[in-house]
């Protein structure tokens, strides 16, 4: 018997005859549970090859149908929501056009807008050098606050300090004269807009510490910060809700008022990227972008619209 | 006739799976090896820093969180794992069975992003102020993974367990073994190779896992110096900068890719050789 154990163990599963086989189906954990009792009977034998083809079909089908018409818009996944919204509004002046908004990032967005992949880059960054020979316009500008619990004394930081906190050069929030907390510093991930915007206003040349918590959203920082009594972090000034915290930079209350008049200049423009002029549906869209019905839009979800800023110079650079 | 058509069908139907898997680890390869040979297969395992934007791509604080956080979960998923099938095996009331089965198999259903939120939500809060540190740890992602690969575990020991002939069992007893000397002597001893196939399964559920662990370490960059601290696994590296990655730091991204192959593939061939050792 003891030489039979061993064979027995390895192939166990197959060698068991059906009626000792235990009564649930072995995958049954992977949760398809109702196939057992449902679907089973549907998905054997040639049905199975028949449902196949059904959704082959199908999505083929969907794939052609998306390719029919309309034009593609992708990018910065921080412009994207409010490019949706947009979107939505124009198609419904336009009922027989149609503009499919993608995330993606800034760099794909761009990428996207060169190589003709998209008819529309969307950038929540300023172009690098090397981009510029893209046709670009700003379609509104949007604002970056940095962050803090609600909990947290801090109300004022100068740009000097958030740097030195986002280095990892201070480690306690005592040494700022806050609670004696140490700080938990919260990030973008590389290669988003936001972090490589927060990287240009604030920290210079410095690097970002790599033992800062990095979350992939604005929604997932906020989301550490206000349960975080000792996190800071940086996000759109839209997206700032009573959760968390804005912190006044050098005194300068991040606000609409303070980014229009020039104060507050953590502020980065959201780019529609062309290759070549716009032409088309893509020209129309964009006129209705800059239009002041969508520039009213966007001011009401937080964003700063582009009319009402003629001096746009002071928040380029 | 048909019958031979269908079986036709079927069979390229089933080698399909096996080219895909082929175009994948082609793809992953052609992608990445170039980056690591770039940058020199020792800079990039055991490089410190990852800075994508100054070309620094240094993997080893990733290497040792996967490991940690899956040494971690398998700490928690396998005592407790065991031991819940030894008793749906062996002691558990049909009726409980009932409810038990079913619950634990839709614990494998879960999609990983809900167990993340919950983590997110409910467990990081109760790590950061009972034990200090973000919260989002490597602690936490270790708890929430030892829960998400317990259905694995269960399961398949349960099953393993399950099927040893009920001869095992009855000799053991007549020779004056009590139960629990037969369950820890006889039959654990003799389902071993099940048990650990269910502890590898577990573990590759555990390295691969992605959503939940953005979602609960915190993702830094930094090499982890204790359990309260935040980490970034081999996925969630993948996971949290594809979507800007671009160039170079795409490439790094699918080296990364290549590495995790790596510890699959090694992981997968132990838990094979380890299952066909035989007991002495």
């Amino acid at each position: 018997m003891g030489r039979r154990n061993t064979k027995f163990q390895i192939a166990n599963y197959k060698q068991i005859p059906m009626s000792k086989k235990p009564k649930q189906n072995r995958f049954g954990y992977w949760g398809l549970i109702f196939v057992r009792n449902g679907f089973k009977p549907f998905l054997t034998g040639i049905w199975n090859l028949g449902f196949l083809f059904l959704l082959l079909f199908f999505l083929i089908g969907v794939g052609c149908q998306r390719s029919k018409a309309g034009i593609t818009v992708a990018g910065s996944t921080s412009v994207e929501p409010f490019a949706e919204l947009l979107a939505e509004e124009y198609m419904v002046i336009h009922p027989k056009s149609h503009i499919y908004v993608q995330g993606g990032g800034s760099s794909a967005g761009i990428e996207a807008a060169r190589t003709h992949a998209a008819h529309i880059g969307m950038s929540s960054r300023a172009l690098k050098p090397e981009e510029k020979d893209l046709h670009r316009v700003t379609i509104a500008k949007d604002a970056i606050a940095i962050i803090v619990h609600p909990s947290n004394p801090i109300q004022d930081l100068s740009l000097d300090r958030i740097r030195d906190v986002f280095s990892g050069r201070f480690g306690n929030w005592r040494e700022l004269g806050g609670l004696n907390h140490p700080i938990d510093v919260v990030t973008r991930e590389e290669g988003s807009g936001t972090r490589e915007s927060f990287q240009k206003f604030v920290m210079g040349k410095e690097d970002i510490s790599l033992g800062a918590l990095v979350q992939d959203s604005n929604g997932a920082v906020r989301q550490v910060v206000s349960s975080d009594p000792s996190a800071i972090g940086y996000i759109s000034l839209g997206l700032v809700n009573d959760q968390v915290k804005p912190v006044k930079i050098s005194g300068v209350e991040p606000s609409l008022a303070n980014v229009n008049n020039g104060k507050y200049t953590l502020v980065r423009p959201f780019l529609f990227v062309f290759n070549g002029e716009p032409v088309g549906e893509a020209e129309s869209f964009l006129k209705f972008v800059l239009s002041a019905q969508a520039q009213k839009l966007l001011l009401k979800e937080g964003l700063v619209p582009i009319g009402q800023n003629p001096s746009e110079k002071k928040t380029g650079k | 006739m048909k019958e031979k058509i269908i079986e036709k069908i079927f069979l390229l139907i089933a080698l399909s799976s096996i080219f895909i898997l082929g175009l994948i680890t082609f793809f992953i390869f052609e992608e990445g090896f170039p980056l690591i040979l770039k940058i020199g297969p020792k800079a990039f395992l055991f490089g410190e820093k990852w800075i994508p934007s100054k070309g620094l791509f240094g993997i080893f604080p990733m290497i040792v969180s996967s490991f940690w956080v899956t040494l971690g979960a398998l700490l928690l998923g396998i005592p407790l794992g065991l031991s819940c099938a030894i008793f749906l095996c062996e002691w558990v009331p049909p009726a409980a069975g009932m409810i038990l089965r079913p619950t634990i198999q839709l614990l494998a259903a879960i999609p990983s992003v809900i167990y993340g939120f919950w983590g997110l939500i409910v467990l990081v809060p109760v790590v950061r102020n009972q034990l200090g540190g973000p919260g989002l740890s490597i602690l936490s992602g270790s708890m929430i993974l030892g829960f998400m690969i317990l259905p694995t575990i269960i399961s398949i020991s349960e099953d393993s367990l399950k099927a040893l002939p009920p001869t095992y069992k009855a000799g053991a007893l007549a020779l004056g073994a009590t139960h629990w000397q037969t369950i820890w002597r006889v039959l654990i001893p003799a389902a071993r190779s099940g048990i650990m196939a269910s502890i590898i399964l577990g573990m590759g559920r555990a390295i691969g896992e992605t959503m939940a662990m953005i979602m609960i370490l915190g993702n830094a960059v930094k090499l982890p110096s204790s359990f309260l601290d935040s980490a970034r696994t081999l996925t969630t590296n993948i996971g949290i900068e594809m979507g800007y990655a671009s160039g170079d730091h795409r490439q790094a991204l699918f080296a990364t890719g290549v590495v995790l192959f790596f510890i699959i593939m090694v992981l997968n061939s132990l838990a094979i050789v380890l299952s066909k050792r035989r007991i002495r």
